[in-house]
């Protein structure tokens, strides 16, 4: 059987823009189908901007790379049209249980909270999601939207301009030159855009190696992630096990920093290694294996006058946490609405500074909270490995140790408190839910607020009578709210006025505000 | 606000009580154990602010 990322989904064609006599002029081109670069392009077309999509290759992800997809990760799939499949394919987990050397340190259950259409994790393959983003494209086509997915088509060249940006593509059949308005370049944490550009990439890189395999089993080990620190089958260093659909499992075993990288991807050292920790009797065959050395780096700036980085390429961070992804599609929801409003005339090419200003700050965040988890698994010096093993030795007996073992804080979206975006507020209101926040979800009498939010401005109001609110701008008004509304959104006066961006983030809340006051936030979030 | 006047009763005992527990430890065996202790201080006083206080305190010696 072909795996599915064996199979070309985009082979290369020949473009009409390859006989053109001077070069096409596109819209927005975006470098990379990827997970990001796909999103991007989805998001886009769906506000109707017409896109090209440049990818070298011409098939999914090789090997599952990420699994874990967070709840808002899920909620933005929702908006991009994919939520259900990757939910319905997808493993929904809440359980884990760490080990400390031979025996169990505790296990936990992270109880999501009720309310919410989409759970807090799902695992599933990389593969699968970018599969389910190609169909997307292929449905948004279907549509008559204007979007196209190029495959072996590799950028060899990038020139910046004050009205656009150059490309040169090469191809089976040769080289070709087109422009684009705007590029998004999504072309990885290797990103060649990036360095074409000369542009930095700094950060730090944990001197250590993972060893990261995905197995195909049937085996009877629970739906859950499984920890260690210095397990018998793997002495001093660290273990993962983690179920992924299809009875694939993925299983991360640390090697340390000193080791010979090719050497310890052959299948004849895997295997062992894999038998040591399964037991001997479990039947398992090996679908991918690939050794990781982790970084944290950031890109000084995402934007770049008309090129804006997103993803991997503007960003890395190790998996522990399950940050890349997540965080990737979290640049483009913050991205698309505002590249789409420049576009549109509605909205000023400032607008797109915003998108700098509020990604770097939530990567900022995600490479902290990684580079923590990271140092917790690889202790960088004598004594920070002395207070590792103090929290796991305690963490069996002591309950309040726990909450200190650090294999991976789980991606939550953050909070954009700073950005220029947001209208001061005056009252109290539930701090979860202020500007800057992504949008809580909560039940609603027809369905959940966030797929009656969409993904253009709106306003929900709890509570109080309906406000008028601007042409075009979508009210949702809620007579008898739920409880989960009324704690996540109800000020004191026991109701509100929330007002919702494009990509769900609040822009600002109030008791009873005016038709003017709601306008005059909706500017401002649009950067006038 | 982090206490720095004399606050424990049976002062001498205490000290004894602490070397004792360090008696026939080898010096990684003694730093494991002085790491367990200050965790299990740390979430005991569980503010914060105090924390940072005490970090600080134990940073600045006359040395
Ligand atoms: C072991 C591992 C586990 C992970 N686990 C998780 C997890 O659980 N959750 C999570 O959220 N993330 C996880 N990640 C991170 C996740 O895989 C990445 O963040 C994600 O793939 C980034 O997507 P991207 O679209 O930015 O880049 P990529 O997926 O790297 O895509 C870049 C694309 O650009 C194309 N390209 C490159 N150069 C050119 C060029 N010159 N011209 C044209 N096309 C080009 C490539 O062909 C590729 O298709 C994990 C990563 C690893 C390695």
């Amino acid at each position: 059987m072909t795996k599915i990322f064996e199979k070309p989904l985009y082979p290369y064609e020949r473009s009409p823009d390859q006989d053109a006599i001077t070069p096409v002029r596109h819209k927005v081109v975006v470098i990379g189908a990827g997970p990001v670069g796909l999103a991007a392009a989805i998001d886009l077309a769906q506000h109707g901007i017409p896109v090209v999509v440049v990818d070298e290759n011409d098939k999914v992800s090789h090997g599952s790379r990420a699994i874990c997809f967070s709840k808002r990760m899920l909620e933005i799939s929702d908006r991009l049209g994919i939520g259900d499949r990757l939910v319905e394919k997808g493993v929904t987990w809440n359980k884990g249980r760490v080990f400390n050397g031979e025996d169990e340190a505790y296990a936990f259950d992270l109880l999501p909270e009720s309310g919410h259409k989409r759970p807090a994790f799902i695992n599933l393959q990389q593969y699968y999601l970018e599969e389910y983003l190609v169909d997307r494209v292929r449905e948004l086509q279907a549509e008559g939207a204007d979007i196209e997915l190029r495959g072996g088509s590799k950028v060899s060249a990038v020139g910046t301009h004050e009205t656009h940006v150059s490309l040169e593509i090469d191809t089976v059949e040769g080289p070709y030159n087109i422009e684009a308005e705007w590029l998004i370049p999504c072309d990885g944490a290797g990103s060649p855009t990036r360095r074409m550009m000369g542009c930095d990439f700094g950060g730090r890189v944990f001197e250590d190696n993972f060893l990261i395999a995905d197995v195909i089993m049937d085996a009877e080990f629970p739906t859950e992630r499984w920890f260690w620190f210095d397990p018998p089958f793997n002495k001093g260093q660290s273990a993962l096990l983690h179920k992924q659909p299809d009875d694939v499992w993925r299983i991360d075993l640390q090697l340390g920093w000193d080791i010979d990288r090719e050497e310890e991807m052959r299948p004849a050292n895997v295997i062992p290694r894999l038998e040591a920790m399964l037991g001997k009797d479990t039947k398992f065959q090996l679908e991918w294996v690939s050794v990781y050395t982790f970084q944290c780096r950031r890109m000084d700036k995402f934007r770049h006058g008309r090129v804006l980085f997103a993803g991997d390429a503007a960003h890395q961070v190790s998996p522990f946490g399950a940050r890349g992804a997540n965080s990737g599609l979290q640049d483009t929801d913050n991205l698309c609405w505002k590249l789409a409003s420049v576009i549109k005339g509605d909205a000023p090419e400032t607008l797109l500074d915003t998108y700098n200003d509020e990604r770097v700050e939530a990567a900022d965040e995600n490479i902290l909270n990684s580079t923590r988890s990271t140092d917790f698994i690889t202790p960088k010096s004598g004594i920070s490995r002395v207070f590792r093993d103090a929290v796991l030795d305690l963490a069996q007996t002591h309950e309040f140790t726990r909450p200190l073992v650090n294999s991976g804080r789980l991606s939550v979206p953050a909070v954009h408190d700073s950005s220029c975006l947001n209208t001061p507020e005056i009252g109290s209101f539930p701090a979860r839910t202020r500007p800057g926040a992504s949008a809580s979800d909560a039940p609603l009498p027809n369905g959940w607020l966030l797929d009656q939010i969409g993904g253009e401005f709106a306003v929900l109001t709890i509570g109080f009578a309906a406000p008028d609110v601007p042409e075009g701008v979508k009210l949702i008004h809620v007579a008898e709210p739920s409880d989960e509304l009324k704690t996540r959104y109800a000020g004191d006066g026991g109701g509100g006025t929330i007002l919702f961006r494009p990509d769900q983030h609040i822009a600002a809340r109030w008791a009873a505000p005016s038709a003017i006051d709601i306008a005059n936030a909706i500017q401002r979030a649009k950067g006038a | 606000m982090l206490n720095s006047k004399p606050n424990i009763a049976d002062h001498d005992g205490f000290y004894a009580e602490l070397l004792n527990a360090h008696e026939g430890l080898d010096e990684q065996a003694s730093a494991a154990l002085n790491a367990r202790l200050i965790l299990v201080l740390a979430n005991h006083i569980g503010d914060r602010d105090v924390l940072s206080q005490a970090i600080k305190a134990a940073k600045t010696t006359s040395k």
